[in-house]
């Protein structure tokens, strides 16, 4: 078999800029903890409301006694619910999401809070904000022929001004 | 041989394949249209999903397995100078074929099938879809099978001898093929047509996904090596030299048949069945990916290089100006390779794991896949067609001045396309959404890109038409007789003492197997092990 000596150099190039690429992700994922939504959690989608972690009241933001910010909304044809969340900049914010019923897909642009939403799983996104403004969140999956309608906001404000809701337990246990 | 009885199997399964993609270009001008929201009387979501289905059924499925089977039929003919192995089978499957079409094509065009070319459930289509989808694959297998027969006759033959070329990388797709739509077939058998029919309650959504997702990569490099297999055994000859290296180019093909298989998950980066270090690994395999699309890309530009100096060109790089840039085919591979350096470079955005929130299925994502499949690779259809119609037909081609304005449109048009749909998707704009509805400050800077997009679709619309004229006026009304007959590239370095591993695909489907049990299985079984919870049907 023949491999021309200039052919044989551009393959070590080709592996060398491959390997550069595998590097810088695992360098953020495995130094800066930059990772892709993965938590391979089952939840029943279609007794969503009478589970304990999304029930209708404990959807929202939550505190815990550590300070712990975590977001629960549930997506259904065609809007996501709560409709309206305010969280702080500059900080972790977990967000937990179900599907009510079909596929939905979630993304806040210009942030990467971006997420499908399964039914039958939860998805977790954890990322904090750099700067207060007020972001659309957007269903980015077809869901049936309301699809463009599914959508709601967010708003991010100052570390300083954000009021915490009252600290309440999370109930993160006890899906089914 | 039967040279008739070749011309005329591959004549109508390129028939087909372009006459899906005229009626798809049409759609894609509605859609551009409806979306931007400029022409209210247009805007009616049942209309545009059943739109953007069929256009992407149409583009993905039907136009590329038609163009794939009647330019393999055609080439297993000519580079190993023999008729098709069991013609009868190979109609049996054009039939088949064409019958899953048009059965997938009346719930779809009656808005009963508007779950995109995706068809993601719990939300489903009516059942007559599926059974349809399935249809067209089992014809297509029936290709892969003489495919994989001829080849293997051949080799009897002439022990010892290396397959063409062309051969082997036909039959490397073949293998591609049956290797990538199992996870689809597995999917819709067990899961969808069942779920449709009512047999089954529920379905699990994360399974299916999971399915999809084998077949999802691997589809596309199936869509691609038809491209492939243009640059390497005609560019060469048609620009007047040779084929830099053939053991390149089968170590090229072997790399993207076995790597593409294993990598599905960069499909799934956003979704919550699937684990971070599946992911990871699926990951790593997708920039392995990348090696054969460098190796092809300079063993073709080297080609191109060789050829341009036994014209009298000079320099270091002002040989490109001595290159054929009036024949067809290479003008095609130049506009094609543009695009593909373009397209790969959004591609390795979307590979790069963690980065793909940014852009998870917003209007970036049509952007790429149109930049690259329809630019680079439907570009390379185009001249395959320029180029074999005077010889399928025996009439000359109609007119080489407008096939070349027709390509240039062809890319200036995608360019005025996808340029814009990239940046939507940067500015966050979701893709399948047929209309904005959102009530927000950002989405007033999306306006202008709607409009360029509209631009872009109309003089891809003009060109796909002068393409669709140029066949017909050739084949029906050309009077100038034609008596060539398909030219291969020869080698620079002859080929001596090739290794059976670059002849044969017997270790290669061994291998494949290890790696599709190795990132496959346990992100598959996982679900019978773990307690999930089906979904009900959302249907029509």
């Amino acid at each position: 078999m023949h491999i021309d000596p200039l052919e044989k150099k551009w393959g070590y190039i080709s592996i060398g800029m491959a390997g550069l690429f595998v590097g810088i992700i695992m360098i953020d994922s495995f130094i800066h903890g930059i990772d892709a939504p993965s938590n391979v959690e089952t939840i029943n989608s279609a007794r969503l409301h009478l589970t304990k972690e999304f029930a209708e009241d404990n959807l929202g933001v939550q505190v815990d006694e550590k300070g712990k910010i975590t977001v629960r909304i549930v997506a259904a044809r065609y809007g996501f619910f709560p409709k309206h969340v305010t969280v702080p900049a500059e900080t972790p914010v977990t967000f937990r999401w179900a599907s009510m019923d079909v596929l939905h897909g979630v993304h806040m642009p210009m942030t990467n809070m971006s997420t499908m939403i399964v039914p039958g799983y939860v998805s977790e996104v954890t990322t904090s904000f750099p700067k207060p403004a007020k972001y659309p969140l957007l269903c980015n999956e077809y869901c049936g022929l309301g699809h463009d309608h599914m959508w709601s906001n967010i708003t991010v404000e100052a570390k300083e001004t954000w009021q915490a809701p009252s600290i309440t337990k999370t109930e993160e246990t006890g899906n089914e | 041989m039967n040279d008739a009885a070749v011309k005329k199997l591959a004549l109508s399964n390129f028939w087909v394949a372009f006459i899906a993609f005229i009626l798809a270009c049409f759609m894609g001008e509605y859609q551009v249209l409806e979306r931007s929201g400029l022409f209210p009387p247009l805007e009616s979501a049942p209309v545009y999903f059943a739109s953007v289905s069929t256009h992407g059924v149409l583009m993905a499925y039907v136009l590329t397995t038609f163009f794939i089977m009647g330019f393999g039929y055609f080439t297993a003919a000519t580079s190993l100078k023999r008729p098709i192995w069991n013609i009868k089978l190979a109609w049996t499957g054009f039939a088949v074929t064409l019958f899953g079409v048009v059965l997938a094509a009346i719930p779809l065009l009656t808005g009963r099938a508007s779950v995109l070319y995706t068809f993601y459930p719990p939300i489903h289509a009516h059942y007559i879809f599926y059974i349809g989808a399935a249809l067209l694959v089992v014809g297509s297998w029936m290709w892969c099978y003489i495919m994989i027969m001829m080849m293997k006759q051949w080799k009897q033959d002439n022990p010892g001898e290396p397959v063409p070329l062309a051969m082997f990388a036909t039959v490397a797709n073949a293998f591609l093929w049956l290797w990538t739509s199992a996870g689809v077939a597995m999917e819709v058998v067990f899961q969808l047509i069942p779920f449709a029919l009512g047999w089954m309650d529920t379905i699990d959504p994360g399974l299916a996904r999971t399915l999809f997702a084998w077949t999802l990569h691997p589809i596309v490099y199936f869509w691609l090596i038809p491209a492939y297999i243009a640059f390497y055994v005609f560019v060469p000859k048609q620009a007047g030299g040779y084929l830099f290296s053939d053991e390149m180019a089968r170590a090229a093909f072997i790399v993207l048949v076995v790597f593409s298989l294993p990598i599905g998950f960069h499909h799934l980066y956003m979704d919550p069945e699937q684990a971070a270090g599946w992911k990871m690994l699926h990951g790593f395999g997708t920039f392995v990916v990348t090696l054969p699309t460098f190796i092809t890309g300079f063993t073709v530009i080297a080609s191109m290089e060789i050829a341009a100096r036994l014209r009298g060109g000079k320099g270091l790089l002002s040989w490109i100006g001595s290159l054929p840039w009036t024949n067809p085919m290479v003008l095609a591979i130049i506009l094609s390779l543009l695009m593909l350096i373009f397209g790969g470079f959004g591609g390795i955005v979307n590979a790069s794991y963690a980065m793909n929130a940014m852009i998870h299925n917003t209007a970036w994502v049509p952007g790429h896949f149109h930049l690259i499949f329809a630019g680079t690779t439907v570009i390379m259809y185009f001249a395959i067609a320029y180029y074999l119609w005077p010889i399928m037909t025996g009439k000359a081609l109609f007119s080489k001045k407008m096939a070349l304005v027709q390509l240039w449109t062809w890319f200036i048009g995608m360019t005025i396309l996808t340029t814009p749909w990239h940046i939507l998707g940067l500015l966050g704009q979701p893709r399948r959404i047929s209309s904005v509805e959102y009530n927000s400050i950002l989405t007033l800077a999306w306006e202008p890109y709607e409009f360029a997009m509209i631009v872009g679709g109309l003089v891809l619309l003009g060109s796909a038409c002068v393409f669709i004229y140029i066949l017909v006026m050739t084949q029906f009304k050309s009077t100038e007789s034609f008596s060539g007959e398909v030219e291969y590239a020869s080698t620079y370095h002859p080929v001596k003492n090739l290794p059976e591993f670059l002849n044969d695909f017997t270790l290669w489907n061994k291998v494949i197997a290890g790696l599709m049990a190795l990132s496959f299985a346990i992100p598959i079984l996982q679900f019978f092990f773990m307690d999930t919870h089906g979904s009900s049907p959302w249907g029509y």
